[in-house]
């Protein structure tokens, strides 16, 4: 126990005197909830908007009116010609132009057949399919009120509600996967990089002659990084419930053990590249490789599994980020208890049993 | 240095004894069957080239590696089998330097004998005389970086024996340093050494080999000779170890690295 106490100091002692530690085990992850939170949205908000309306009559002075009036869009300003189009997509910040056919309301009311068409810049898929699909539901939302007069004989009214996140607030989506990156940030780098560190440096060398065993070892090199990771939990979740607003509506102790199974996963997948990697640096890149880019791309966080191709989508089954963010949204969001998020668990916590296993192993394999 | 003092020292146990000691790494053997007995309170001296065997041997001293055949004791415990024992009653202080640079001094200190179990009590007042015998007391609080080489050695040296050891392993500890430094670590070596304490060093500098109550010398993984530096001098009709030991080193088919 004084071996284990001893050890454990220590292992504080180079964490509290490195300032880029400190740096990357405090200041990152307020950073990087606050950055997530608030600038990364998928929201669209005051996207300015033009027109090349060649009928300029009393139907398409009310869409353009109901279009400006939202909140979504602000009326920019007319075209004179189709050629200007792609001229205000790249010299003024247009998110949409929409265009009108020639004679619009007269088409509209003898034929039934007017046209509108509405262009978005595709470089960037997501604003832009947000923005068309806003546009869109305003424009039959002026349909709608067109039609008020006149009886229809069937009319089909899709009301929308988003379940869960209501206003779609876009760090609804993004806090489980903050948490998910900065956990795994914290615990696997942090503790890989300072094994690493102390074979590089020879202490290792001389620990390994000490009579702790390397089991001991182990956990006493991985128990501090358990434990400022439990901080940073709470840090986490203090910030997006009272400065995000984001709110906890399952139950908090099941959250907890959710995160501190993935934490431990976390953790052995840090040991194991430490018993890959010889030098700090090495095994910074390994993390960042193997880790980072996966749980970025493939855990749902940024980019939706659905629409990936089956052989990403496969990959994305092995990265634990994706479990642990699928089962923080239940519990956080939905408020789901513990018979929904077993599955999770289960596949999480034989994650951490294989990766605890196979890290040991090979840790005591290296001292042959 | 002192005769009278070495002749007592040679009449001492046996605390290392070494049959056909033999490890290979698949087709590479590289300690090829080697023998030596080590007696309490001897310093003994294990030179060779690089790549020669000499960590591979000490490794399999130190319980970190386990021999492919061959037995041995170390402290009277088996290096096969007792591994766990003999971690306890050594102390070990490596080629790379081991303590921790963003620690003090006195918490390098502590660490290590938290680590080898010296009871809290006893603690605070070796420390106290350590740091007093050392002349190092102001230095109490100052971070093990800023501290110049020379000192760290020491310090090294003193941690690694602070918790009392049968015998301690030196894996060329003074590298890097000069010759003068090098002389003054070695009166802690002896000091060490008339407590009893049986001091098992590799160097490659054969200025130390000539301080050593024995010495023996690595060519490919086997010991070529095995004697006082005084006796090998003679045998090999050299002026200095520096001379035995290149003509013996001159055999050597391996590559050095």
């Amino acid at each position: 126990m004084n071996q284990f106490l001893a050890f454990v100091r220590k292992e504080f002692y180079h964490i509290f005197r490195d300032t880029w530690t400190m740096i990357i085990l405090l200041v990152l992850p307020v950073v990087m909830l606050i950055l997530f939170g608030f600038m990364m949205t998928t929201e669209v908000k005051n996207t300015r908007f033009a027109i090349y309306d060649p009928s300029r009559d009393v139907a398409t002075q009310g869409i353009v009116n109901k279009i400006s009036m939202s909140d979504y869009f602000i009326f920019s300003g007319y075209l004179d010609s189709p050629d200007q189009i792609e001229d205000v997509f790249r010299k003024d910040k247009i998110g949409l132009v929409v265009v009108f056919s020639e004679r619009f309301y007269e088409n509209m009311m003898h034929t039934g057949d007017a046209q509108v068409q509405l262009i978005a810049d595709g470089s960037d898929p997501n604003t832009a399919a947000t923005l068309t699909m806003y546009a869109s539901s305003l424009i039959a939302s002026y349909q709608q009120d067109m039609m008020g007069e006149v009886k229809i004989p069937y009319q089909i009214k899709p009301e929308i509600k988003f379940l869960y996140n209501p206003t779609l607030k876009g760090s609804y989506n993004f806090v489980p996967g903050v948490m998910g990156m900065i956990l795994m940030l914290i615990c696997a780098m942090m503790t890989s990089v300072s094994i690493a560190r102390e074979k590089e440096l020879g202490t290792m060398e001389v620990l390994l002659v000490s009579p702790m065993k390397p089991v001991q070892i182990i956990i006493s090199k991985v128990v501090p990084y358990f434990v400022l990771s439990i901080i940073n939990l709470a840090t986490i979740l203090l910030l997006s419930v009272y400065v995000l607003g984001m709110p906890i509506v399952g139950s908090l102790s099941l959250l907890i053990l959710i995160s501190v199974i993935y934490i431990l996963v976390a953790l052995s997948l840090g040991l194991l590249i430490s018993s890959v990697a010889k030098k700090q640096m090495i095994a910074l890149l390994i993390s960042a490789m193997v880790l980072i880019l996966p749980v970025l791309m493939l855990s749902g966080m940024m980019f939706p599994l659905e629409n990936m191709p089956w052989t990403l989508q496969v990959l994305a089954h092995v990265v634990p980020t994706k479990w642990y963010i699928i089962a923080v949204k239940k519990v956080m969001l939905q408020g789901l208890g513990f018979s929904y998020i077993y599955q999770e668990l289960i596949i999480l916590s034989s994650m951490a049993v294989v990766l605890i296993v196979l890290s040991i192993k090979r840790f005591k394999y290296r001292l042959e | 240095m002192n005769i009278k003092n070495t002749n007592q020292r040679l009449e001492r146990e046996i605390v290392i004894s070494v049959q056909n000691l033999t490890k290979k790494f698949g087709n590479f053997t590289a300690v090829d069957c080697i023998s030596f007995e080590v007696k309490q309170g001897e310093i003994f001296g294990f030179l060779g080239a690089n790549g020669a065997g000499k960590t591979t041997a000490m490794r399999m001293l130190t319980g970190l590696s386990h021999p492919t055949s061959g037995k041995g004791t170390v402290a009277g415990f088996d290096i096969s089998t007792q591994t766990e024992q003999i971690k306890r009653t050594i102390g070990y202080m490596s080629q790379k330097f081991a303590l921790y640079d963003d620690l003090k001094v006195w918490e390098n200190i502590r660490l290590y004998a938290g680590i080898y179990g010296v009871p809290d009590s006893l603690i605070a007042p070796r420390t106290d005389m350590l740091l007093k015998q050392l002349g190092f007391e102001k230095e109490r609080d100052t971070l093990v970086k800023s501290l110049p080489l020379g000192w760290k050695q020491k310090l090294a040296f003193s941690v690694a024996i602070f918790h009392e050891p049968k015998i301690v392993f030196l894996d060329e500890p003074t590298g890097g340093v000069d010759p003068a430094v090098r002389r003054n670590f070695w009166e802690m070596i002896y000091q060490a050494a008339d407590k009893g304490i049986t001091v098992f060093v590799t160097t490659h500098y054969m200025d130390e080999a000539e301080y050593c109550d024995r010495v023996s010398i690595m060519v490919d993984g086997r010991i070529e000779a095995l004697d006082s530096p005084k006796s090998l001098k003679n045998q090999f009709n050299a002026k200095n170890m520096d001379e035995v030991f290149h003509q013996l080193a001159r055999k050597s088919t391996r590559n050095s690295d």
